[in-house]
């Protein structure tokens, strides 16, 4: 078998345990969910009113606009903690002692996490839009071309944070110590243009909030689901994204293929 | 071929300052069982996961199934099936899902896979608890699941480490018997233990790891020969007939205390009958005869300079 071939047939192999293991075991992974589910009706229908006016006065259903896209990254965000924590799990089983001494294809272990998560990144945001329709998002004459490029943009988002989380996992001891190590996931969010405009923070803040990845991610997201201004952002965003992703995988790569303790 | 299955020559491996590996030398001949004892600490694990690729070593010539460890680890791999001394199951899934995933990664076609998985399940005693997660299995099914895992890919090299530690007396013989049927097929066994009585009772040679280096190698009664103390032993009740026996019998050693005397024997049946017969000229009349002969455990002590151990059934106290 060529080493292409062989790295598939193993990788969708290791794929099939981890969504085995996503399926037996769910409550992870929605329980990760809760947290921006929640901060998207706090920020409507609790802040809502007070938000949309420090706004400049539009209604609620505008900042219902304004922040369903911030929530669906801050999503991925959220479910590659459970990337992390479940990666780090898995490396204190003995079953990967075992894959090591297999005449496989060594990275199929990484990979089959890696496509399982974005795998699971995806369906998360699925489940997040849906809530946020429900509560009244709509998007504003997206084209089909936008709707794709937008789907896009948040496999390429996921796979950037997973191939990170991987990383965080691999370097954590235990599952508290990669949950902690994977905080900055669901911070950056916070401190991006998801819950606010970046206009509307301090300026010495302003350069960090414009130019960590969330908000690139966001601001394009933003942008071709409901026509706003896209400007640099886009090619900001893919830059980061891929940026993060091959320094996570070479990260992951390195840590995975020293001798285990 | 050369016929070894394994051949390590001057292994060394340090963990930082720590020298656990000093210049190990082995050779396992194919189709035999090979068991490395030693004390904790020792570096049996070390040997087994340098051995099984898993970890690399500092230094040595390591040959495992023909295969270079160094320059070819993959083809080692394909060779060689682990069982580490941790139950290398994924608990998350069942039983059955843990086999299926071996003939995955073994290629297996889907066909073959099931076929094999429920051989496997079914000559491990398995079947029945096949859907259940593996974390919910005992101590003994785990480590026969661990092991049915192992065969899946019909691999000619096994690593064996602790494989009956924790295990009950009925699941350890279980698994001896399994080690046997193995052997019988042609596979060659690494085997480590810290039971004594398993490597005597498996191993075809066995070597003992002492202080980064192996201190004795062979079979397990050339082993034995190296330290003496092969002995009968007879206990009196009545002072009166011990002193008598002491006496009579003059070459043997004498223990006033517990009323005991010692006469150096290898413990064949033919030194046994020409004791007796002497001691039926001599008209002695022992309450208790025990025959000790040197096992493996004197050979441990003695190698591994621990012979300070107070349970040591068979310390004469002169």
């Amino acid at each position: 078998m060529s080493t292409l071939a062989l790295a598939v047939r193993d990788s969708s192999t290791m794929l099939r345990r981890n969504l085995l293991h996503a399926r037996r075991y769910p409550s992870l992974t929605l329980n990760l969910l809760l947290t921006p589910v929640m901060l998207l009706l706090l920020f409507v229908y609790i802040f809502g009113d007070v938000m949309s006016a420090g706004m400049g006065g539009a209604d609620r259903s505008a900042y219902i606009a304004y922040l369903v896209p911030g929530v669906l990254m801050m999503t991925i965000g959220s479910t590659t903690i459970g990337t992390a924590v479940s990666v780090s799990m898995d490396m204190t089983e003995g079953i990967i002692a075992r894959f090591r001494t297999m005449a496989i294809h060594r990275g199929s272990v990484l990979v089959g996490h890696v496509v399982g998560s974005v795998l699971q990144s995806v369906a998360s945001v699925v489940l997040v839009g849906a809530v946020g329709v429900a509560i009244g998002f709509r998007s504003t004459d997206a084209t089909a071309l936008e709707w794709l490029a937008a789907f896009g943009l948040l496999v390429l988002f996921a796979l950037a944070l997973t191939w990170i989380a991987v990383g965080m996992g691999l370097v954590s001891p235990n599952a508290e110590a990669a949950s902690n190590n994977a905080m900055p996931l669901i911070l950056l969010p916070l401190l991006s243009s998801a819950f606010v405009p970046v206009d509307g923070m301090p300026g010495w803040f302003r350069p960090i909030a414009e130019y960590q990845p969330f908000t690139p991610a966001i601001e394009t997201l933003r942008g071709l689901l409901l026509g706003t201004e896209i400007g640099h952002n886009g090619w900001l965003a893919v830059a980061w994204c891929l940026g993060l992703a091959v320094l996570g995988y070479f990260w992951s790569a390195a840590r995975f293929g020293r001798d285990p303790r | 071929m050369t016929g070894l299955a394994i051949a390590a020559n001057g292994l060394r491996k340090s963990y930082g300052d720590k020298v656990v590996l000093d210049g190990v030398d082995l050779s396992v001949p194919e189709g035999t069982i090979f068991s490395l004892l030693g004390p904790n600490g020792a570096g049996k694990t070390t040997v087994v996961k340098i051995l099984s690729t898993l970890v690399t070593a500092d230094a040595g010539d390591l040959r495992v199934g023909g295969h270079d460890l160094a320059t070819d680890p993959q083809a080692v791999r394909a060779a060689i099936g682990v069982t580490g001394q941790f139950s290398a199951v994924d608990g998350l899934i069942t039983g059955e899902e843990n086999m299926l995933l071996m003939a995955d990664l073994h290629h297996l076609s889907r066909r073959e896979g099931r076929r094999v998985a429920a051989e496997l399940l079914e000559r491990f005693d398995l079947t029945e608890a096949a859907r259940k997660p593996a974390s919910t299995y005992s101590g003994g099914m785990k480590r026969r699941l661990d092991i049915a895992m192992t065969l899946v890919g019909s691999p000619r090299i096994i690593f064996l480490d602790e494989p009956t530690t924790g295990l009950d007396p009925r699941s350890r013989h279980t698994m001896w018997q399994i080690i046997r049927e193995l052997v019988a097929g042609g596979v060659t066994v690494f085997l480590t233990t810290q039971y004594l009585e398993e490597a005597d009772e498996l191993a075809h040679r066995i070597a003992v790891l002492h202080d980064g280096g192996i201190a004795a190698e062979g079979t397990a009664d050339e082993l034995k020969r190296i330290v003496p103390g092969g002995h009968v032993r007879l206990r009196f009740t009545d002072p009166a007939g011990y002193r008598s026996a002491a006496d009579a019998l003059r070459e043997a050693a004498r223990d006033d205390e517990a009323l005991a005397l010692q006469i150096p024997s290898g413990g064949s049946q033919r030194e046994l009958r020409s004791i007796l017969d002497w001691l039926d000229s001599e008209g002695v009349e022992a309450d208790e005869l025990t025959v000790h002969t040197p096992d493996l455990d004197d050979v441990f002590f003695a190698l591994t300079g621990g012979a300070a151990v107070p349970h040591q059934p068979t310390e004469a106290a002169r």
